[in-house]
């Protein structure tokens, strides 16, 4: 037979992971409040569904927009026409304006330095591309979004060196676990070529503190290295201590003409924080003109539209709306988690303290049989199927502790939150009164391993077909 | 005794380990004729360590470049070499500072091929009739305006209903803006099957279950690539090819492409004698040739591959287990006497081996979208789509596009239509563009299909060489201000061909387009 490469062949049996059983089970049983009230509940699909009214309210006032026209006059002619990799220009400047006003406007960006891509995924690994190659590695903080071990890796090459976190400080970065990190890529035989952090943290929802952003810039100026800041949930920040750019830390160190500078770069997109995912908006800036110029060219491989880039550009260039939009988003996001965190805690569950994302880091740990990954995994199979929830086990995101769960808020109306929250609620009271210890379990725990093995090696399946960010 | 050491010769691709054996081998004979067995396994033994240890450290770059060709000094070919990253540190071993990947650093410097050169100069003094009669008139791009009204047309008059969904007359965001399957939504993939059976006059159906959506053909193209090969392996193209292709195969993914050569002699249709020597000849430099790619209806010739050569294509493809990218994009932009044989439509009829054939298709050509990014893989090979699928992620098609073009393509009384009046209107303009060049003693290529015609100009080159070539670009970029893509840029082994897109062109630029290349023409006569 004509083979297939080895990229696509070597990872096919990735779709054998039981983890997404979830995904599945879903699919197959989804819950819907008129149709089917039994059905499973999604709570593993990080997406902003919170403020699509005052999204459809701005279309309605603003006909043009999607009408391929400006001003009164028609331009489909220069937009079906348009497929320059440099980007429309008026979009381009309305983003980074936009990405200002997200930051306080503490910062600016140039939009001569961002390339637009075909959603965040896209930017991800077109950076990666970029800066890594066989043989190199990027330090991550565990937990991360499991996305990145297939959109970072896989075609270009690069490895992920974790860098581990721990709940003892609220799964801070310390400069040890940076330290060991490094060390554990040399012993790997990899080179170091960066670090990559999500700020806002993807599945934490916290903001990386002062100190830590500035442990990195330490380290990435002591290693010389680039570092890679995901900032691709900056806007859904509803709480304080408030979101702190890489780019503004630069700035208070006064590093704008520095080596350094030419090694930070920011990766965004408009599916979190406009609930646009559909949209495939994403972006990359940085400062360092060979990147910006090499991204922009392989850009050709997954450029936006440009009906959606004219159509956002009208959107985002209305300062009004999107002053309006930030706020009401926001707060319409704090009040979702602050039902989520109620409803939790009622089922005598806390999570980590969290003021940003679109989901919820869950502990578990006390409901598990015993403190390992196959009794997360028991646990995550029972909410599955005998809770009707569908969330994301912390072993999928490489969390080093297990009975981490991310749960997702935003993805669905308040009323199925608080059945979801009900449906847990039952579930632990008739645990707690149950008998959780039973000796069957033991019987299963040889199926368990190699199911955690398949657990981690989730990224190639063709049934995830969302962002699971 | 014994042959050149491989590293002072390193155009010779062999494969490291095999010249130093031949080193090895000859030698281990003599010595153990008379050193005796165990000098006699030693010496050699300890010589190919030291062979080996010599020639990691000094690995000369992978091999990237085809056997001289004519085009080399035009077209850029990006080295993906993989250890100049390292040397490039500082001593420091690991706290040198970390640059970007070489992959970075040559795409950023690249020097553009002639065919991106072209296309910059005409930004910076765009031709109009009016406001600008005396700027570069732009015949290096194969756009397709030519129909963009009755588009136009069709989307206000259609247009509240299809963009957001309406819900109970209220717009409707969520249906869209919501994450989608990558590959593309189930209606799109309907709507598309359908579209490209009318375009291809209903002589062949497609099935929507095969088909994977990508934002454009370029990413059609490199996700095939992707799947299809691995690194160091090699696709044969025919040339001359689409410049494109060099960024869409070699940019990222380290396949190499051999060209075949096809000549002026047989309208530039592919041998199969000359594909059968390209591949023996690649295989002697060691590298495995994965498939065949190949544009039909061609670019930048314009001709549809005969039948017959489609057979002869499939024969060979199954008797060397090979697959075959057929790029299919222009296959609505025909207008010849000749019909368009899709791949699909020998293998519905024919009892070929489907699973090796794929098929890349786009909306950038037929229907004048290429802003809005969509492109097709079209496969029966289910293992290709599903990898495919996967790899869709990184280059998805808006959804808020997909859900314009839906109604758009299922509308089949529009797209008939907009199909005839398509062809109608490229007919007249080739016609009249090819009837301008003649009456300047330039001929074109026998072609039927295409946004462009490939005129031979060999005849107004000071000499007939790839320079000669590029000495009559120049003038006629920058004397006569026409933008034309030289043949060399498209890997053309024969000097003096040009490819010029008519369809950018009103019918009355033409004459101003031919008056400035008689100008061109006459003092290139007279010189030469």
């Amino acid at each position: 037979m004509k083979l297939l490469s080895r990229k696509v062949t070597c990872n096919s049996h990735g779709q054998d992971s039981s983890y997404f059983l979830g995904w599945q089970e879903y699919e197959k049983n989804p819950y819907d409040e008129k149709k089917n009230p039994k059905g499973i509940i999604q709570m593993g699909l990080a997406e902003n569904q919170l403020s699509f009214d005052l999204l459809e309210s701005w279309l309605a006032k603003n006909p043009d927009a999607a009408g391929f026209k400006r001003d009164g006059q028609s331009i489909f002619r220069e937009l079906a026409l348009f497929q320059d990799y440099h980007g429309l220009p008026a979009f381009k400047k309305a983003l980074v304006e936009f990405m200002s006003e997200i930051r306080g406007n503490k910062v600016t960006f140039d939009s001569n330095k961002v390339v637009l891509t075909a959603g965040a995924t896209s930017a991800n690994e077109t950076l990666m591309f970029c800066l890594a190659e066989l043989g190199d590695a990027f330090l991550i903080p565990t937990p991360y979004y499991p996305g990145f071990d297939r959109d970072l890796k896989w075609r270009t090459g690069a490895e992920i060196v974790p860098i581990q976190c721990t709940s003892s400080n609220g799964f801070q970065i310390t400069e040890t676990a940076l330290e060991e990190a490094y060390q554990q890529a040399k012993k790997q035989n990899l080179k170091v070529k960066g670090v990559l952090v999500t700020n806002p943290s993807n599945p934490l929802g916290t903001t990386m503190s002062r100190n830590e952003l500035y442990l990195l810039v330490d380290f990435i100026t002591a290693k010389n290295i680039h570092l890679i800041s995901d900032e691709i949930y900056s806007g859904t920040v509803f709480n304080s201590p408030g979101f702190i750019s890489i780019m503004e830390i630069l700035k208070d160190r006064n590093c704008e003409n520095t080596e350094v500078w030419n090694r930070v770069h920011i990766v965004y997109s408009l599916s979190k924080d406009l609930g646009l995912p559909g949209f495939r908006v994403g972006a990359l800036y940085s400062n360092d003109d060979m990147v910006v110029a090499a991204a922009t060219k392989m850009s050709s491989f997954g450029l936006v539209s440009s009906q959606t880039q004219y159509l956002l550009s009208a959107l985002l260039s209305d300062k009004k709306f999107t002053r309006n939009y930030i706020s009401e988003n926001q707060k319409r996001l704090k009040q979702r988690q602050k039902k989520l965190i109620s409803g939790l805690e009622k089922a005598g569950i806390s999570c980590l303290k969290s003021n940003s994302g679109l989901f919820c880091w869950v502990d578990m740990r006390h409901l598990l049989s015993s403190n390992t990954f196959e009794a997360e995994i028991e646990l995550w199979k029972k909410i599955v199927y005998d809770v009707k929830l569908n969330i994301s086990p912390g072993s999928s995101c490489h969390c080093t502790e297990p009975g981490w769960f991310r749960v997702c808020f935003a993805n669905m109306s308040e009323e199925t939150l608080k059945l979801s929250m009900q449906r847990l609620k039952a579930f632990v009271d008739s645990t707690t009164n149950g008998h959780n210890q039973s000796s069957h379990q033991s019987v299963k725990n040889s199926r368990r391993t190699s199911l955690t093995k398949w657990v981690f090696r989730l990224s190639f399946d063709d049934r995830e077909p969302c962002g699971e960010r | 005794m014994t042959r050149n050491h491989p590293s002072t010769r390193p155009e010779r691709r062999k494969p490291a380990g095999a010249t130093a054996m031949r080193l090895v081998v000859p030698l281990q004979g003599v010595v153990q004729g008379r050193g005796g067995l165990i000098l006699g396994s030693l010496i050699p033994c300890a010589l190919f360590y030291f062979l080996q240890f010599y020639m990691k450290r000094h690995r000369s770059p992978k091999p990237s470049s085809d056997p001289p060709s004519p085009s080399t000094s035009s077209s850029n070919l990006p080295e993906l070499t993989r250890t100049s990253s390292r040397s490039s540190l500082s001593t420091r071993g690991s706290f040198g500072p970390a640059r970007v990947s070489t992959r970075a650093s040559s795409i950023a410097k690249q020097t553009d091929s002639l065919y991106y050169v072209g296309l910059d100069k005409v930004k910076e003094d765009p031709y109009h009739r009016t406001d600008n009669p005396d700027g570069i008139i732009q015949l290096g791009l194969s756009e397709n305006s030519l129909c963009l009204d009755l588009i136009e047309k069709w989307v206000l008059e259609n247009l509240t209903d299809s963009i957001m969904g309406t819900n109970g007359g209220d717009l409707s965001i969520s249906g869209i803006a919501m994450y989608q399957p990558f590959d593309g939504m189930m209606e799109l993939k309907v709507a598309m099957a359908g579209f490209m059976s009318q375009v291809m006059g209903q002589r062949v159906s497609f099935d929507p279950s095969q088909i994977i959506l990508t934002a454009g053909a370029t990413p059609a193209v490199e996700i095939l690539s992707f799947c299809l090969a691995d690194h160091g392996n090699a696709f044969l193209v025919p040339t001359p090819y689409y410049p494109g292709f060099d960024r869409d195969v070699r940019l990222r993914t380290g396949v190499e492409l051999i060209p075949v050569h096809c000549r002026s002699s047989d309208n530039f249709i592919v041998s199969i004698s000359a594909l059968d020597q390209a591949f023996n000849q690649t295989r002697k430099r060691g590298l495995k040739v994965r498939g065949i790619l190949i544009s039909n209806p061609a670019n930048p010739v314009g001709n549809i591959l005969p039948r017959e050569t489609i057979y002869d294509l499939l024969d060979f493809a199954r008797e060397k287990n090979i697959h075959i990218i057929s790029d299919e994009i222009y296959g609505g932009c025909t207008y010849g006497s000749e019909e368009f044989i899709s791949m699909a439509e020998i293998l519905d009829s024919e009892d070929f081996d489907k699973s090796r054939v794929h098929i890349v298709y786009g909306l950038s050509k037929d229907l004048s979208l290429p802003g809005f990014r969509v492109g097709v893989i079209y496969s029966y090979n289910e293992s290709v789509l599903a990898a495919a699928k996967k790899l869709t992620r990184f280059s998805s098609i808006s959804a808020l596009t997909q859900r314009l073009l839906v109604p758009m393509l299922s509308d089949t009384k529009f797209i008939q239509e907009y199909i005839e009046t398509n062809r109608r209107r490229i007919k007249k303009l080739c016609n009249s563009f090819v009837a301008g060049l003649k009456q300047l003693g330039i001929k074109c290529a026998d072609s039927n299909a295409g946004l462009y015609c490939w005129a031979d100009m060999s005849e107004l080159i000071p000499s007939y060489s790839e320079k000669g070539e590029l000495e009559l670009w120049d003038k006629l970029l920058n004397i006569a201000k026409i933008n034309v893509t030289p043949g060399s840029a498209c890997h053309c082994i024969e000097p003096g061909w040009f490819r010029c897109c008519f369809t950018t062109l009103a019918q009355e630029d033409i004459p101003v387009v031919i008056e400035r290349i008689r100008r061109v023409a006459e003092t290139s006569k007279s010189s030469s």
